[in-house]
């Protein structure tokens, strides 16, 4: 399904999907959103991407696989959900905040860090799943 | 409304159980779609519907001020949209696998677990 | 810090599998990782048990939520046991699995996905929460379905597919439970729902939802009319996999059974008659099955399905004797069967063949092994004073009590099949002459692989029958656990109290 419209749209539509995403995953506190939803955007961006340019040009674009993603993500919510009880000696898990809120972001806090955690993961699983079936097709 | 949803969770889960009854492994999937489906309705619709008052505060407020939908359900629904979503992935690879090296859709077919060896 | 000791093994094993997803190519450095790994696992696994047992229920409020709204973390001397249990098979098969398995297989990700499902074990073993349950529950069976299909055999991916579709179908049912349930009394807290359960006047629905639980979770451990799945299944994968899982996974639904029927859905007496009627066919059928079969494999995955049947007898005459043999048999029943099927990966490692007709001559070639696995087989008939004795006697005294004399019956014509069956496995494959077995030219052969991996392949056999000989030995330390299980669980006030109360406590 290589149409021109589509090609071209998707270099376009790429980069405006993933900010969309990072959007989500940080609107995600107050409103509706967050890492999982922010996450199946992101990926469906590349997933496009992959329908019109063909999946080894995807491929070529993140340079890694996103398996890597993986543990990187499932660190990140891990050692997020640890640091209470590393440091603090709360209960795992516990939400810890900056007292002041930064600008254009809000509050920050470990929640936001464990969500970007589970975007990552969510981008690697649903990519690495999409390739193995479209190779192996 | 409930009982508008509550016959819609009734067909989704004999359709779905229908379907995983089916002798054609892609029949299976759907199955698993429906019947994830179903139970996800089900938990939405016993942890009873609050109309237009969703469990979500205003932002220039620290506390829930009216009567608000229980967010509970939704955190679970969504819970199990990510185990079934992983779930149903993971069916059709094993699917599309089973049917490569099988060669065969059909469950009747596959019995080389019971043979003697 | 002691205050979160009981989340350590499940961190540890979080840590360790994340870690071993860094190492995803590197199958000798995964190899070392995973075993170091689960040695430290069952040293923290010892240090929360003994702390349990000297000081008593621990409970844990993950993110400092209030108990019935967050979700606990709960370690009772019953959790606490199983999390034990679960690290010491985890260490066995973790050393026997870079032994046996070919590293074809371990390339695809065996040891990070083998350590999820233990994570996934334990997290089972430590929630206090029915929906938390419920998670671990999709997390081990999703670690479980890819542990089964790696390598991709023909017999496997047709195991799989059954495997998967029931095991699936029960966590729908076991979701619709919890729905039905969340719907009846608006919580989810194990502890929380044990009150209010019993204060819902509608009991038909309570019964129903109680049925419900019994089909998710007897789908899940093998009960009698919802086992199919299981011999079909388990002796296709590498026998390092099918070692956990006839060790742990069934066990962790008869955990789950009993939890559930001892705290929440309690003094339902239709509900313990159709426990034992389920567990007394269960033994007939599991037994009866095992007698057909010619592949060892085989043979083993029916007998794990007859003895599920001990252990939910004991659940179903709900008595404090019964369950203390329940739960004795319980940790009988994990080291011996994850030994077994260790033992089959060896014996299969050795002839190149599972299958009794073929195989033979094991006493008169191998006098020293022959030895050592006539600890974990004759375990598991019961032979006094090795260890599936106890808990036997346990039930029978329990059978007489209750005077339930059909599972009396079905107690001894199980206990008898089991000795039949494993008498022949004995005579088939130890004392029959040696068979000409056709040698497979590309089969990595016992005597062709390295020291160290025959060291491997040993070792946790070695270690698991010592620690049955020890369950067999010190009978004595083992029932004194089992009655202290078997009494908090009867008396769940002291869980309830744990939960609800441990805000004020502290």
């Amino acid at each position: 399904m290589r149409t021109l419209i589509l090609k071209t749209a998707s270099n376009y539509l790429l980069p405006v999907l993933l900010v969309f995403s990072i959007f989500i995953l940080l609107r995600g506190h107050y409103l509706p959103g967050g890492g999982f939803v922010g996450g199946l955007i992101a990926a469906i961006a590349f997933v496009l991407h992959a329908f019109a340019n063909g999946l080894d040009n995807t491929k070529g674009l993140l340079r890694f696989h996103p398996g890597f993603l993986m543990p990187v993500g499932l660190g990140l919510a891990f050692f997020s959900g640890l640091t209470p009880v590393l440091f603090f000696d709360d209960p795992f898990m516990t939400g810890l905040w900056f007292p002041e809120p930064f600008p254009v972001i809000g509050s920050v806090g470990s929640a936001l860090f464990f969500d970007i955690g589970v975007y990552l993961v969510v981008i690697g699983v649903t990519l690495t799943i999409i390739f193995t079936i479209s190779e192996s097709a | 409304m409930e009982i508008i949803l509550a016959i819609i969770i009734g067909v989704l889960y004999a359709a779905g159980i229908y379907m995983i009854l089916r002798r054609s492994l892609v029949k299976l999937i759907i199955g698993i779609i429906l019947l994830g489906n179903g139970a996800n309705l089900l938990i939405f619709l016993l942890g009873r519907i609050t109309e237009g008052a969703p469990p979500i505060i205003p932002e220039n407020s620290k506390v829930f001020l009216e009567a608000y939908a229980d967010p509970l359900p939704q955190a679970l629904i969504l819970t199990a949209i990510v185990i079934s979503f992983g779930l149903q992935s993971f069916a059709i690879i094993l699917v599309k696998r089973a049917h490569k090296v099988v060669k065969t859709d059909d469950l009747d077919e596959m019995n080389a677990t019971d043979e003697d060896s | 810090m002691t205050q979160q000791l009981i989340l350590y093994p499940l961190l540890l094993q979080l840590f360790l599998a994340i870690l071993l997803m860094f190492f995803w190519r590197k199958i000798s450095a995964q190899r070392i990782i995973s075993m170091i790994g689960s040695l430290i696992h069952l040293a923290v696994s010892i240090g929360v048990f003994a702390y349990i047992w000297n000081h008593g229920t621990q409970t844990v409020q993950a993110g400092d939520w209030e108990a019935p709204f967050g979700i606990t973390f709960i370690a009772d001397t019953f959790a606490a046991t199983m999390v034990l249990l679960t690290s010491i098979a985890g260490l066995a098969v973790s050393i026997f699995s870079s032994g046996s398995v070919i590293s074809d297989r371990l390339r695809f990700g065996y040891f990070p996905i083998f350590h999820f499902l233990l994570l996934g074990l334990t997290g089972a073993f430590l929630t206090g929460d029915i929906f938390n349950l419920y998670v671990w529950f999709e997390i081990i069976i999703i670690s479980s379905f890819v542990l089964i299909t790696i390598g991709g055999e023909k017999a496997q991916l047709e195991g799989a597919v059954k495997y998967f579709t029931l095991n699936f179908l029960a966590s729908m049912i076991f979701l619709t439970a919890i729905a039905v349930l969340y719907g009846l009394t608006g919580s989810l807290n194990m502890a929380d729902l044990a009150g209010k359960v019993a204060a819902v006047e509608n009991r038909a629905l309570v019964e129903i939802d109680a049925i419900l639980f019994l089909i998710a979770f007897g789908i899940k451990s093998a009960l009698f009319p919802l086992y199919f799945w299981l011999p079909a299944s388990y002796h296709t994968p590498p026998s390092a996999v099918s070692a956990i899982f006839g060790g742990l996974l069934t066990k962790v639904g008869v955990y789950a059974l009993i939890r559930v029927f001892t705290l929440i859905f309690v003094g339902d007496v239709l509900l313990d008659q159709i426990l034992l009627v389920l567990a007394i066919f269960t033994l007939f059928s599991g037994a009866l099955g095992a007698l057909v079969q010619n592949n060892i494999r085989k043979v083993f995955s029916y007998l794990i399905i007859c003895h599920i049947g001990y252990m939910i007898i004991g659940l179903g005459m709900f008595t404090e004797v019964a369950i203390a043999g329940a739960i004795f048999y319980l940790i009988h029943d994990i080291l011996v069967k994850t030994n077994l099927f260790m033992m089959s990966g060896l014996i299969y490692r050795i002839t190149g063949s599972n299958s009794m007709r073929a195989l033979g001559g094991f006493y008169a070639n191998y006098p020293k092994l022959s030895l050592l696995l006539f600890i974990p087989l004759f375990s598991l008939v019961g032979i006094p004073p090795l260890s599936g004795f106890w808990p036997k006697i346990s039930l029978i005294t329990a059978a007489f009590e209750s005077e339930s004399y059909w599972s009396l019956a079905a107690i001894i014509f199980a206990s008898f099949i089991t000795l039949v069956v494993i008498s022949k496995l004995w005579a088939e494959v130890f004392w029959k002459d040696v068979q000409e077995i056709p040698a497979r030219p590309k089969f990595r052969y016992f005597h062709k692989i390295r020291n160290i991996k025959r060291i491997q392949i040993v070792v946790p056999i070695v270690f698991l029958s010592l620690v049955s000989l020890y369950v067999g030995f010190g009978a004595e330390h083992i029932q004194i656990l089992s009655a202290r299980i078997s009494s908090e669980l009867m008396d769940s006030q002291q869980y309830i109290d744990a939960v609800l109360n441990s805000q004020k406590t502290q």
